[in-house]
């Protein structure tokens, strides 16, 4: 109950969250106890992240507790939180007292400034690359063999072939995977949107699932084995590969994708309340340092860092890879027309249901 | 008022008792759906109606409502069955079969909604024979109705069961003797007398099933006009900080549940006094 604070701000969406959401936001605010105040020799942080990060920033907390004990001599514990981006910021606009958020995309810390006003509106200059110290892109994993014989984006629109992707309404990879297919599209068509809104139409007709988060839809696929197709991170698709079943899948990497840039963000109303910014400020630059490139390397994120990619180029074949400020003019316009209710998703559904 | 009940009564304690009751209530109960009726009227009417009548919405209605009465139906069929059979048999094993019919009250949701759906994938132990008569269970709105019978079972079950134990063999015997057949017997004494637990059972597990969200996002797939519930949508409106639909569709789900979980207990007092 911690995380709530009824009487300052957001007294009336906060009721009906509870209202509407009951248990499930009891839970997520109960597992996460108020934070200690910050002491001089030991400080703890709560990182808010989204789904497949779990495993980079279970090794990154050690790497920067030992970076900060020395440089600082104070010990550092960091909390974490993981789930679908858009939840998790609705989450810490709710009230979670997270020191950092490490989201999927952009859109999701904006909501922090623009429901909460826990951040300022130029948060994503406030650290180099768009605040995003590792990138990623969208992938295809097809089953070992390739049965299918899946060579690009444009083979998911093909009637003997399902696809599965997650909802791109709650869940931030499903977005990437949705404007990744849209812009190779729109390369095909010459930007003809209408073309491209049909081909998007027949990929969407070939999906018999929609999970919520990205998680949910590599189980689907690794777990339940259904679909020939996942559209995934990058990273999620190489950890399948390498961890979940090996030799039972390949990576298909399309000509051209989009680049995923998942940014981070210190919230300023939190840490200041809590006295935790120079730490939570410190982890999130120690994310651009030489180690922790080769960290965000080594769980199959594509570092910033030339150099450290240069050395794990293996892992990560060069595409074309279009950005989605140059091609839809940033989150806020994409989110408008695509994803918002009675966008253009929406519209694909109806479009599907009508059939 | 207070004051005449007060004198009447011979045990002590209505006052406290009934406080507690009303600022418990308050609590848990009146405040958090009051706020969210409250929040409801904040919306112009324009809004509510075409937050509530989208077509995507409408889909959902006719899948959650649809599924909880079918599932229901079936729940109350085989629940008077699974009652019937541990009140009057003794077999080895009765005891464990009592104890299981509980297990969905405590089994986590999301759990239940996992085991399903591994064992109706087409892959699963389940789903692959079902796979070659080309039925399809997991991800079809088939699958819908299954989680819900699943959560729903122990509800006409644990209703019935005393009714039926208070039903003494005896009732069918004189029936019997009277000249009445099976069927008759059936008929005429049995089934009136448990009539009202039937329909408590059946508006219970209705009213559980219309709820359900943990269960049913595992197997249903969640495709927006085929196997999409309204919980779910509630949630997916939520997540978009689209607080207004998600209230408006709760408001919706809350009237109509409770105005067919009033028509469950006007017939269940009609079927009370019409027996008694």
């Amino acid at each position: 109950m911690n995380a709530f604070h009824p009487s300052t701000q957001w007294p009336l969406s906060k009721l009906v969250a509870v209202a509407l959401l009951g248990g499930a936001v009891f839970t997520t605010t109960l597992g996460l106890p108020a934070i200690a105040h910050a002491e001089s020799e030991h400080v703890e942080l709560l990182n808010v992240s989204y789904d497949p990060t779990r495993e980079f920033y279970r090794e990154y907390n050690e790497l920067f507790a030992d970076h900060w004990q020395q440089a600082r001599g104070q010990t550092v514990s960091v909390r974490q939180s993981h789930g679908g981006s858009g939840s998790q910021g609705r989450a810490v606009v709710d009230g979670i007292d997270a020191d950092v958020v490490t989201l999927a995309l952009a859109y999701d810390i904006d909501a922090l400034h623009d429901r909460a006003e826990l951040i300022p509106a130029d948060w994503q200059s406030r650290l180099p690359y768009n605040s995003s110290p590792y990138t990623s892109t969208i992938v295809l994993l097809v089953r070992d063999g390739n049965p299918k014989n899946i060579q690009g984006w444009e083979d998911l629109a093909r009637d003997d072939v399902d696809v599965i992707t997650p909802n791109p309404k709650t869940s931030g990879g499903a977005r990437w995977n949705f404007l990744a297919l849209w812009g190779y599209g729109l390369e095909q068509f010459d930007g003809d949107e209408q073309q491209t809104f049909d081909f998007v139409q027949q990929v969407f007709e070939n999906v018999p699932v929609l999970d919520s988060g990205a998680r949910g839809a590599t189980n689907t696929f690794v777990q339940r084995r259904l679909g020939d197709v996942l559209l995934a991170w990058e990273n999620e698709a190489i950890l399948s590969v390498e961890q979940l079943g090996k030799g039972d899948f390949e990576i298909v990497v399309p000509e051209q994708s989009i680049l995923a840039e998942p940014p981070v963000a210190v919230v300023d109303a939190n840490v200041d309340r809590k006295g935790t910014r120079e730490a939570a400020e410190a982890y999130l630059e120690y994310l651009y340092s030489e180690e922790a490139q080769q960290l965000a390397a080594k769980h199959y994120y594509r570092p910033r860092s030339e150099d450290v990619l240069a050395e794990h180029i293996d892992a990560f074949p060069s595409l074309e890879l279009f950005t989605i400020d140059d091609v839809f003019g940033g989150w806020q316009s994409a989110q408008a027309r695509f994803f918002n209710d009675g966008g253009v998703f929406d519209e694909i559904l109806e479009a599907i249901n009508a059939q | 008022m207070s004051i005449t009940l007060a004198k009447r009564r011979v045990i002590p304690g209505f006052g406290l008792t009934m406080g507690f009751t009303l600022l418990y209530m308050g609590l848990v109960f009146l405040i958090p759906v009051g706020a969210f009726l409250l929040y409801t009227t904040t919306m112009s009417w324009e809004t509510f109606w075409s937050a509530i009548t989208q077509r995507q919405v409408v889909a959902s209605y006719k899948l959650s409502f649809g599924g909880s009465l079918i599932a229901a139906t079936i729940n109350l069929v085989f629940g008077a069955l699974v009652a019937w059979v541990l009140v009057r048999y003794r077999f080895p094993g009765r005891r464990v079969v009592d104890a299981l019919v509980d297990l969905p009250f405590a089994l986590p949701t999301a759990v239940a909604g996992i085991a399903l759906v591994t064992l109706y994938a087409s892959t699963g132990w389940v789903g692959q024979y079902l796979e070659i008569f080309g039925i399809r269970v997991a991800y079809t709105q088939l699958g819908v109705v299954v989680a819900l019978t699943y959560i729903g079972l122990p509800f006409v079950v644990r209703t019935v069961q005393p009714v039926l134990e208070d039903l003494e063999a005896e009732w069918e015997e004189a029936s019997a003797s009277l000249g009445a057949g099976r069927l008759t017997t059936l008929r005429r004494v049995i089934f009136p007398a448990l009539l009202p637990a039937l329909l408590t059972g059946y508006a219970l597990a209705f009213a559980r099933a219309l709820g359900e969200y943990g269960s049913v996002v595992f197997i249903s797939g969640n495709l927006p006009f085929r196997t999409e519930i309204t919980p779910l949508l509630i949630v997916s409106k939520a997540e978009q900080y689209d607080y207004h639909g998600a209230a408006a569709i709760g408001t919706v789900m809350l009237l109509a549940a409770f105005s067919m979980l009033l028509v469950i207990n006007g017939l269940q007092w009609w079927a009370g006094r019409r027996h008694a």
